[in-house]
């Protein structure tokens, strides 16, 4: 398979009271396209700042980052912005739904920044959410849903404008086993049927086995690639 | 569309917090009103002076009269059209509180003069040929519900003693700013009662209008006339009647610049209170903020949210508060003591005002807030704990 993202010596630091403090270390990973990808790593390893470098949403100190010939550490915000809205669906471990809006119009959000007519984006908004298993509560607002319902409407949000790349970063850390499972599952799914590619942050070993791949990551480095 | 319903669920998130900004914007805009009305209105009596006409008072103070000789040798300066004169006679009508202008005026020359007041040939004719005829503002037949051939029984104070008129006619303002509150009537009905209970003040004229061909002379037409009384025992200053009338005004000044600056001030106030109102709520949202960010929301579009939530806010008080202006202000002008304002109405500039100012008031209310938004990095956004 094509490799979808190449991550080529990227080096993250902070700086805190003009003390750097370095993140990641010089990490270099490829990803090929269709891969499930699970990141573990105990708390403060880098996992979620790798995480956030490939989705584009942080910049690296050094390094490239290319996803689908794209150099995004290249990128400025404006841009950076238009590349996410076109090439990258995300999952958060708090779902981060829009609280005053409904289920409908909160996968409805991405699609308001392209230039589909509204009935397109009803097709693809029912589309998305009947994918999740939701297609019954889609006028139902996140505090009538449970926390794995809102975790499948913040899916439906993700792969509702069709990206390449699905990043998620702790899905199931907020949610019941039997939840999680659910959630897991139809991650794999997204992952099988439609060949999305997926990119996990995870520090639960059940799920990252659910994953295709797995990478360790411990103080910045990458462990036993 | 759906940025628009956002804008709006947003505002309404928090109704009581929303309801109370919202309250407080309509209570600020509703005082910006009604003192920017009380200002307008004075300085709008100077705005209503005629160009082409002079005032002739006593050099030294408007309290010293005249004497009513002057009259002829006023009509001789070059330039001059007409004269009449008037007296201000005060008196109560009825009740102390019910104030408006009572003067005892030239009944030959007054409508020439005062062409602003609008009467029919009839009722200037009867009251011409009637002793104690009187003509009232329109203002004052509607307030005390009076109509022609009624009586009208003056107590007088600076001229003692019961007076009584007919009312031979009413006449119209001719623009919104003419005073529609005056109760004029013959001089000589009171000069003649002068001469009999207190000889010594017969004669006597409180002030002269003098009506000139050519507003341009004005400053000339005035030193002429000046110069004519020059060394007298009553010697005159004349002036534009704009200049006579913006003395009075300059007497409130301080008082009005207070008004003027307290409106101002409320503003100011209601500024605040709106954009801690949006401090709070964007705070609120600074995860939401991150994650519209993540999806490819650009800064032109959390601009719009913010700004937009708040002008909704701002608008929405803005606009009742510029609803109830109207009925507050009537409500205020029956409250003051009657005549107190000649004529009491709120200018467009005034409505203008206060909505420019509730918009000024959304916008910048929503700087901070936005500035902050743009400013948070999407992770940082991700690790904010409100």
């Amino acid at each position: 398979m094509a490799t979808l993202i190449n991550v080529q010596n990227v080096s993250k630091s902070y700086w805190r009271n003009s003390i750097e403090i370095p993140v990641l270390n010089n990490i270099t990973i490829n990803v090929e396209q269709g891969e499930f990808l699970a990141l573990m790593g105990p708390s403060g390893s880098g996992k979620t700042t790798l995480l956030n470098l490939i989705a584009g949403i942080d910049k690296p100190s050094n390094g490239n980052i290319i996803i689908d010939g794209t150099n995004i550490a290249t990128l400025g915000e404006s841009a950076l912005a238009k590349w996410r809205a076109n090439n990258v669906g995300f999952i958060f471990q708090f779902y981060n739904l829009i609280p005053v809006l409904s289920a409908f119009e909160n996968v409805e959000l991405p699609l308001l920044l392209t230039k589909l007519s509204k009935s397109q984006r009803k097709k693809q908004v029912e589309t998305a959410l009947n994918l999740v298993g939701l297609g019954d509560r889609m006028h139902h607002s996140p505090k009538q849903l449970s926390g794995g319902q809102e975790q499948r409407v913040a899916i439906a949000r993700a792969i509702v404008t069709d990206p390449v790349l699905i990043v998620a970063d702790e899905p199931t850390g907020d949610l019941d086993r039997q939840s999680a499972e659910e959630i897991l599952t139809l991650m794999e799914r997204l992952n099988n049927e439609f060949q999305k590619t997926i990119i996990m942050v995870t520090h639960d070993p059940h799920a990252a086995e659910r994953a295709k791949l797995l990478k360790h990551l411990e103080k910045g480095d990458l462990v036993g690639a | 569309m759906k940025i628009l319903k956002l804008i709006f669920a947003n505002a309404l998130r928090h109704k009581l917090r929303t309801f109370l900004t919202i309250l407080g914007i309509v209570i600020a805009v509703v005082a910006f009103g009604l003192l920017r009305t009380v200002v307008t209105v004075w300085d709008s009596s100077v705005d209503a002076a005629s160009a082409n006409r002079l005032i002739t008072r006593q050099a030294v103070s408007f309290l010293f009269p005249l004497p009513y000789a002057y009259r002829d040798k006023i009509k001789d300066v070059e330039g001059v059209k007409t004269v009449s004169y008037a007296n201000w006679f005060g008196g109560i009508y009825k009740d102390k509180n019910n104030f408006f202008a009572r003067l005892a005026v030239d009944p030959e020359t007054i409508f020439d003069v005062m062409q602003e007041f609008l009467i029919t040939d009839e009722e200037l004719a009867n009251f011409k040929k009637e002793r104690n005829a009187c003509v009232i503002g329109e203002s004052i037949a509607k307030e005390y519900n009076i109509k022609i051939g009624d009586q009208m029984v003056l107590d007088g104070d600076i001229f003692p003693g019961r007076w009584e008129f007919t009312v031979r006619g009413i006449y119209k303002p001719k623009n919104q700013n003419t005073d529609g509150t005056q109760m004029l009537f013959h001089w000589t009905y009171v000069d003649e009662r002068m001469k009999i209970e207190s000889p010594v003040r017969a004669g006597e004229v409180g002030w002269y209008i003098v009506l000139i061909d050519d507003p341009a002379r004005s400053a000339e037409i005035s030193d002429q006339i000046d110069v004519k009384f020059k060394n007298s025992s009553a010697e005159t200053k004349t002036e534009t009647e704009k200049a006579f009338t913006q003395g009075f005004v300059s007497a409130s000044g301080a008082i009005i610049s207070a008004m003027n600056f307290m409106s101002f001030v409320i503003i100011g106030i209601i500024m605040l209170v709106l954009a801690n109102t949006m401090i709070m709520a964007a705070r609120e949202r600074t995860r939401e903020y991150a994650v519209l960010k993540t999806l490819g929301f650009s800064a032109f579009h959390l601009v719009g949210l913010i700004l937009g939530e708040s002008m909704v806010i701002a608008l929405v008080g803005g606009g009742i508060g510029v609803a109830l202006t109207y009925p507050i202000v009537a409500g205020f002008e029956q409250a003051i003591p009657k005549g107190f304002f000649p004529f009491f109405f709120i200018e467009p500039i005034t409505t203008i005002l206060a909505m420019s100012a509730a918009i000024l008031i959304g916008i910048l209310a929503s700087i901070f807030p936005i500035q902050r938004a743009l400013k948070t990095k999407i992770v940082d956004g991700f690790r904010f704990v409100g």
